[in-house]
């Protein structure tokens, strides 16, 4: 049987709109598990997965690891600091000492954009990229995918707008791959600064005022804002920045319908986005934490070569 | 004493004297000795039977990387030279970006040296502008020109000083020498590892505008104009770039312009598998950059191809894109790939190209050869434009393989390189022919 998704996941780009709907019902039954006492199926028993970091990530890489173990699968975490690669050992070498190890997957977050698809073209294990550079982060977007899905009932036909620093986002990448592919409307909003002039030719709206993005939309995707960005000068100051782009109730109360709010973390408050608004009743940032691991349980099932009308009956198993 | 050496009935292009016709070429003492239809062989000389090719002046590239010294394991003046014997250039221009940099009279002497031992392809070395190239105070232009230095660039690192380059392009004045410079602007291009645009957009990679390229340009014409001194553009790559050239050449400012055979013929898509070998600088533009820099070639508002032949460990650019160092090999594959891609594809003519790769480059530089005027040097070249062949960089005689060119099936290459009369690469004739 070949593997539904082929051999690595890193990004959704060229994934067809079939292979993401089959992630997302693929995670359905997976997230049932996260809720019993005894969170443990035996679908990847025996299987061993390497994470490797070579950025600081704390929801990301906990929630692969949890999908790991959740899974029965061995892991081993890799970071860039305190291992070979501050020694100057090269991305390939890493990855060809750890295959020789005998590994059946790794999940790799890198801050450079390609590095997923350079690993995966070089050994035989499965790659699954947790973030590559600013190009895509393709678990993101399923799991922000599969919160839509649960909070709407559908993707089709909504109207999402990403909100904030386009420029340096991968989350905003694979968002709009996902988005577009399941055929939701795509906006994007922030300053000219942190969006892509080449952005439109993607076939997204393009907001230059947040009033009109919040008019416009159903769902917010407010990306983080890295405070390092302002030091760069792509904005004159945080305060600034939250006076003209802040997702705030204020803003949000002129909405003709309201809008449901998400976020991929970490948050800013009072940067990006409003604390009410975060913590407020129409805000799912927490649903999206939960829907990671189920989403990457699904990956990493599927990857393994498992069968997706089986991912029900594989969650019963051990018991 | 060495032995004539005629060339025999091949169709001859000299494009600075406007001659194409069918002829024999004869070689004695080093110069072109005689340039006719039906001349005889005389006693004991060498008769190569090039009938179905073309003789042209030896193919001339005013920009090269030869890494050495500093960077032996990449490349060195000896590989290098034979590479460009095998694409057939009899001369070809090494730039300062040594280690360490070619910015004193030593230096210049050192490569001039290696040059003469490797006995092949002519290695001019071009002088570093400023001391190190660290853009601050120049380098002693009079003595580098004594050491043999063709001219002077900083070529790696943009002169961010337009006060320095309007000295440099003053105090080159004394010596005839162009000042070639890599024109980026370093704050706009900063961090930057391929176009901006809408292929950089979707890879995630951070773009460098062509406005980096086009604001340098313009500077540096200005400069020009302010000094009268002769600027010498390395590697165009926009087409904004070529409008500035034109209006400056229409207006008689003193600028003469390169472009690679990269440029003229790969876009950014080339990048979309975040391929390093399609990691090049300046980057691979748009299909309305590579169509505006054909017309430029053409018209001569570019003067010439230059391949910017950069030889890099083949490690290196095992490498994620971010990581991988800019630049790519291009002596053996420059003819081959602007013959079939602009030639074949009717760009251009055969004078034509043999024009911007051989009389044009040599005259920008103040360079011998570039014609094959009886009493000129004999650098000759002998091309086969039918043969049909597949580019396998484990073949390449560049110590280097990163070539983007990898696989491709081109037409046409060198079967007979001559430098001073001197046999310096020949293709063994297919048998029967």
């Amino acid at each position: 049987m070949t593997a539904p998704l082929g051999k690595d996941l890193v990004g959704l780009e060229r994934l067809s709109p079939d292979q993401i709907r089959l992630i997302l019902d693929t995670a359905e039954p997976f997230k049932e598990v996260s809720e019993r006492p005894i969170k443990k199926v035996p679908a990847l028993r025996g299987k061993t997965i390497v994470n490797l970091f070579f950025e600081a990530s704390t929801r990301t890489r906990i929630s692969f690891e949890f999908a790991e173990k959740r899974l029965s699968a061995d892991t081993v975490n890799v970071t860039a600091s305190g291992s070979a690669v501050q020694k100057g050992e090269t991305l390939v070498d890493t990855a060809r000492n750890l295959e020789a190890m005998r590994i059946d997957m790794v999940v790799i977050r890198h801050p450079s954009s390609g590095a997923a698809a350079f690993l995966g073209n070089r050994i035989r294990s499965n790659v699954v990229s947790a973030g590559d550079g600013k190009h895509e982060h393709p678990t993101q977007a399923l799991l922000d995918l599969l919160t839509i899905r649960d909070k709407h009932g559908k993707i089709a036909g909504l109207k999402v707008c990403l909100v904030g620093d386009v420029l340096h986002s991968r989350v905003a990448r694979s968002n709009i791959w996902g988005l577009s592919k399941l055929g939701a409307e795509v906006g994007v909003c922030g300053p000219d600064t942190l969006v892509p002039r080449s952005i439109e030719e993607l076939g997204v709206c393009r907001f230059r005022r947040i009033e009109e993005a919040i008019e416009w939309a159903d769902v917010l995707n407010v990306l983080r804002l890295q405070l390092e960005r302002m030091e760069m000068g792509f904005i004159p100051s945080v305060r600034e920045y939250y006076r003209v782009f802040g997702v705030t109730l204020e803003r949000l109360e002129k909405a003709p319908r309201a809008l449901t709010i998400m976020h991929p973390g970490p948050m800013n408050r009072g940067v990006e986005i409003d604390s009410r608004v975060a913590d407020g009743p129409h805000s799912v940032i927490l649903d999206q934490v939960t829907n990671g691991v189920a989403v990457r349980m699904a990956v990493l099932y599927l990857l393994a070569g498992g069968r997706p009308e089986l991912a029900d009956a594989a969650k019963r198993g051990a018991e | 004493m060495t032995r004539p050496l005629l060339l025999s009935g091949g169709r001859v292009i000299d494009p600075r004297r406007d001659f194409d016709e069918p002829a024999d070429v004869l070689i004695q003492d080093g110069k072109i000795a005689a340039v006719k239809a039906g001349l005889g062989a005389p006693d004991g000389a060498l008769v190569r039977d090039v009938r179905g090719h073309v003789v042209a002046p030896g193919l001339v590239d005013v920009h090269v990387h030869l890494r050495e010294p500093g960077n032996e394991d990449v490349e060195t003046i000896a590989t290098g030279a034979r590479a460009a014997a095998a694409g057939g250039f009899s001369a070809v221009c090494a730039m300062p970006n040594t280690d360490p940099v070619t910015d004193n009279q030593a230096a210049v002497g050192f490569i001039v040296r290696q040059s003469a031992r490797a006995g092949l392809t002519r290695v001019y070395p071009i002088g570093a502008i400023s001391v190190g190239q660290r853009g601050e105070r120049l380098s002693e232009f009079g003595e580098m020109v004594g050491a043999g230095a063709v001219a002077v660039s900083d070529d790696g690192r943009p002169v961010v000083s337009s006060h320095l380059m309007r000295t440099a392009l003053e105090y080159a004045r004394t010596f005839e020498i162009p000042v070639a410079d890599h024109c980026e602007e370093a704050t706009l291009a900063s961090g930057g590892v391929m176009h901006e645009g809408l292929v950089s957009t979707r890879l995630g990679l951070k773009g460098i505008p062509a406005a980096a390229e086009e604001i340098m340009v313009q500077r540096d014409i200005l400069l020009a104009e302010l000094t009268g001194g002769h600027v010498h553009l390395c590697h165009v790559s926009t087409r904004g770039s070529v409008e500035l050239i034109r209006r400056a050449k229409q207006r008689g400012i003193r600028v003469t312009a390169e472009v690679t055979p990269h440029h003229l013929t790969l876009t950014d898509h080339a990048c979309e598998t975040y391929d390093t070998h399609a990691k090049m600088n300046p980057p691979l533009r748009e299909a309305a950059d590579v169509a505006a820099l054909r017309q430029a070639l053409k018209d001569g508002v570019i003067d010439c191809v230059a391949s910017d032949h950069a030889p890099h460990a083949y490690d290196a650019k095992e490498a994620a894109f971010d990581d991988a160092p800019f630049g790519i090999i291009g002596l053996e594959t420059a003819f081959g790939v602007v013959h079939t891609e602009l030639v074949l594809n009717g760009v251009l003519t055969l004078p034509e190209l043999i024009a911007r790769m051989s009389s044009a480059p040599a005259a920008a530089f103040h360079l011998p050869g570039g014609t094959l005027q009886p009493g000129a040097v004999a650098d000759v070249v002998v091309l086969d434009t039918a043969t049909r062949w597949s580019v396998n960089p484990a073949t390449l005689l560049s110590r280097s393989r990163n070539t983007p060119f990898a696989g491709r099936t081109l037409t046409g290459r060198a079967a007979l390189t001559l430098v001073g009369g001197t046999i310096v690469h020949e293709v063994e004739a297919a048998p029967g022919r």
